[in-house]
C-alpha cells in the first residue's frame, strides 16, 4: 500500500487527500478516526502517532504528515508522473503562487471549516468572526478567480488545475453548510460556481457529505467514503 | 391543549451517556426553553430549567427528560435489552429545520437514490413499491411494513447491494425507528433510530441511534457511516420551504410513495401534536412561501 489515511469522512480536510488520491488514482489503506463524539483523535493512542492532534494524518513508511498542505505536495510529487499537479518546471513564479493559494487554505479551514463544525456538532469557536472571516476569504476568491477568467484560465493559479485547487476546493464547497442567510450560499459567487462545476468535472472527482457531484457525471463505483475502488495501478 | 402543552408531555433526549464528563452542568434547550444538564460528582444526572427539576432518565445510550411532571411513557425498544447487538449513539447534528421534518425525512425511501447515491439507492433503481402503513392502536404507533428497496450499501459491513426490508415505527412525534435486513444474518434485523430534541420549532438536534449486529466494523466505522447519511440528509433538510411541516394536504401534495409521511401527518394532527407544524393553508408562512 502507498500509504495509510487517518480519516474522518465528514472532515473537508481528509477529504482534501481522498479527492486527490482519486484523481491519482492512487490506492491506499483507510482508517476510520471517531473525530466525533469521541475525539478520537485527541487519544493517547493518536497523540502518540502525531502530535498534531488533527485530521487526518498520512503514514508512509516511517514519514508522518498531519498538514495536508504537505500531504498534497508529497502526493503530487510522489504519484504524478507527469508533473501537472505541482508543475515545478513551469517557474518560479507559478509555484509561488501555487503555495500562497495552499497557505490561503489554512484562512479557509480556520473560518468556514471552524464555523462548520459548530453548525453541525457545536465545536466551541468564535462564530461571529468565523463567518465574518469566511464571508471574506470567498469575496477574496471569488475576485480573484474572476480575474482568472479574463485571461480564460478557469483554475486558481492556471489554466489546469494546481494542488492549490485540491487545497481550497472543499471548504469554498462546504461554505453552505455553515447556515442559510449568513453571506456563505453560492449563489452570489458567479465565479466561484463555474470553478467549483470545473473541478466537479475532473476526471476521478468523488463526492462527500455536502459536496454533491454534478448530475451528469458518473457517480458508480464509489463506496460510501467517496473512495472509488482499487484498480491496482500506481502513478 | 396547545402546542406546546401537548409537546411537553413526551420525554426528549439531550444527552449521551457516555459523553458526560462528572462535575460538569451543560445547557441545552428544549422545546424554546433554556435548561442545564448537571453531571455530580457522584455520577448522579439531573436536569434544571429555571432552577426547577424535571424528570430524568437514561435509556437508550441517551439522557432524557421531560417538562411535564407526569409525562407519558417512553416508548419500548425490545431490542436494546439483546445483548449480542452493538449499541451505537452517535452523538448530535443540529440541523435548522422543524423536528417533525427530521421525523418525516427518516420515514422516507423514495429519496435514498439521489441524497445517498450509491449507498442506500442507485439509479436506474429509483421505484417505491407499494407497502402497507398501519397505526398500531394498541401501542399507537405508525407502522409502515413491506417497505423494500435496492441499496448498493445498506449499511458499513455490507459487501455487495442487496434488496432491503424496511419496517418503520413512529412510537411519539418526534422519535422514530427502523428495522431493516441485516447484511450480515438473514434471521435478524438491525436496528437505527432517530432521537430528535426539539430546539424550538425550526431546531433541532438530532441523535442516532442504533443496534447493530455487526461483529467486523470498529465503532468509528459504524458511526462515521451513521453520521455520514445524516449528513447528506441535512444539507436536503435545511432546505426545505417552509421550513415547519405543513399539515394541510392542500399544502404538499404527496404521491403513492409517500404513505408513511401521509399517516404520520394525519396520526400528528389526531394528537394535536403540532409543535413544529403548519397547520392550515391561511397560515402566514405558507401564504408567504408560495
Amino acid at each position: 500500500m502507498n500509504f495509510t489515511l487517518y480519516d474522518y469522512a465528514m472532515s473537508g480536510n481528509c477529504y482534501k487527500i481522498r479527492l486527490f488520491a482519486s484523481i491519482l488514482d492512487v490506492e491506499y489503506e483507510r482508517i476510520a478516526v471517531e473525530f466525533y463524539p469521541a475525539a478520537e483523535h485527541k487519544s493517547y493512542k493518536m497523540l502518540q502517532l502525531s502530535r498534531a492532534g488533527t485530521l487526518p494524518i498520512l503514514k508512509s513508511g516511517d514519514m508522518i504528515l498531519s498538514e495536508t498542505s504537505a500531504m498534497l505536495f508529497w502526493m503530487a510529487q510522489k504519484f504524478d508522473s507527469f508533473e501537472n499537479w505541482w508543475p515545478a518546471k513551469r517557474g518560479a513564479d507559478l509555484n509561488a503562487l501555487i503555495l500562497q493559494w495552499m497557505d490561503f487554505s489554512s484562512q479557509l479551514s480556520k473560518t468556514v471549516g471552524r464555523a462548520r463544525l459548530n453548525a453541525l456538532f457545536q465545536t466551541p469557536v468564535d462564530l461571529d468572526k468565523a463567518i465574518e472571516g469566511a464571508r471574506r476569504a470567498l469575496r477574496q476568491i471569488e475576485s480573484h478567480l474572476t480575474e482568472q477568467s479574463f485571461d480564460d484560465k478557469k483554475f486558481l493559479v492556471s489554466d489546469k488545475p494546481t494542488i492549490a485547487d485540491i487545497a481550497c476546493f472543499p471548504y469554498v464547497a462546504l461554505s453552505p453548510d455553515v447556515g442559510a442567510n449568513l453571506g456563505l450560499e453560492h449563489d452570489g459567487y458567479p465565479a466561484i460556481q463555474s470553478w467549483l462545476y470545473s473541478i466537479k468535472s475532473l476526471d476521478g472527482f468523488i463526492p462527500m457529505p455536502g459536496i454533491y457531484p454534478m448530475h451528469d457525471l458518473k457517480a458508480d463505483e464509489t463506496d460510501f467514503a467517496g473512495n472509488r475502488p482499487a484498480t491496482g495501478k500506481v502513478g | 391543549m396547545n402546542a406546546i402543552e401537548q409537546a411537553m408531555q413526551y420525554w426528549y433526549p439531550i444527552g449521551m451517556l457516555g459523553d458526560l464528563q462528572r462535575s460538569e452542568t451543560r445547557k441545552t434547550r428544549l422545546l424554546g426553553m433554556d435548561i442545564e444538564l448537571k453531571t455530580e460528582q457522584s455520577g448522579l444526572i439531573s436536569v434544571f430549567h429555571q432552577k426547577k427539576p424535571w424528570n430524568t432518565k437514561s435509556a437508550y445510550g441517551h439522557i432524557w427528560t421531560s417538562p411535564s411532571k407526569m409525562p407519558k411513557p417512553l416508548f419500548d425498544v425490545p431490542e436494546a435489552g439483546d445483548h449480542e447487538r452493538r449499541f451505537v449513539p452517535c452523538g448530535s447534528v443540529r440541523v435548522r429545520c422543524s423536528p417533525l421534518r427530521a421525523v418525516e425525512n427518516f420515514l422516507d425511501v423514495a429519496h435514498f437514490p439521489f441524497v445517498h447515491t450509491d449507498i442506500l439507492g442507485a439509479e436506474p433503481h429509483t421505484e417505491v413499491e407499494p407497502y402497507s402503513v398501519n397505526i398500531d392502536e394498541t401501542k399507537d404507533e405508525v407502522i409502515a411494513t413491506k417497505v423494500k428497496f435496492y441499496q448498493p450499501q445498506a449499511a458499513k459491513s455490507a459487501s455487495d447491494g442487496i434488496v432491503t426490508d424496511y419496517v418503520y415505527r413512529v412510537p411519539s412525534p418526534m422519535n422514530a425507528l427502523l428495522y431493516k435486513t441485516c447484511p450480515n444474518r438473514d434471521d435478524v434485523q438491525d436496528v437505527i433510530a432517530i432521537f430528535v430534541q426539539p430546539l424550538d420549532e425550526e431546531t433541532c438536534d438530532v441523535w442516532p441511534w442504533m443496534a447493530l449486529y455487526d461483529d467486523q466494523s470498529t465503532m468509528a466505522e459504524m458511526i462515521e457511516f451513521q453520521q455520514l447519511i445524516f449528513l447528506q440528509d441535512r444539507s436536503v433538510l435545511e432546505n426545505q420551504i417552509p421550513i415547519k411541516l405543513p399539515l394541510d394536504p392542500k399544502m404538499e401534495i404527496p404521491t403513492r410513495a409517500d404513505l408513511t409521511s401521509v399517516a404520520y401527518r394525519r396520526w400528528l394532527k389526531k394528537h394535536g401534536a403540532i409543535y413544529g407544524a403548519m397547520v392550515s393553508s391561511t397560515d402566514d408562512a405558507w401564504v408567504a412561501a408560495q
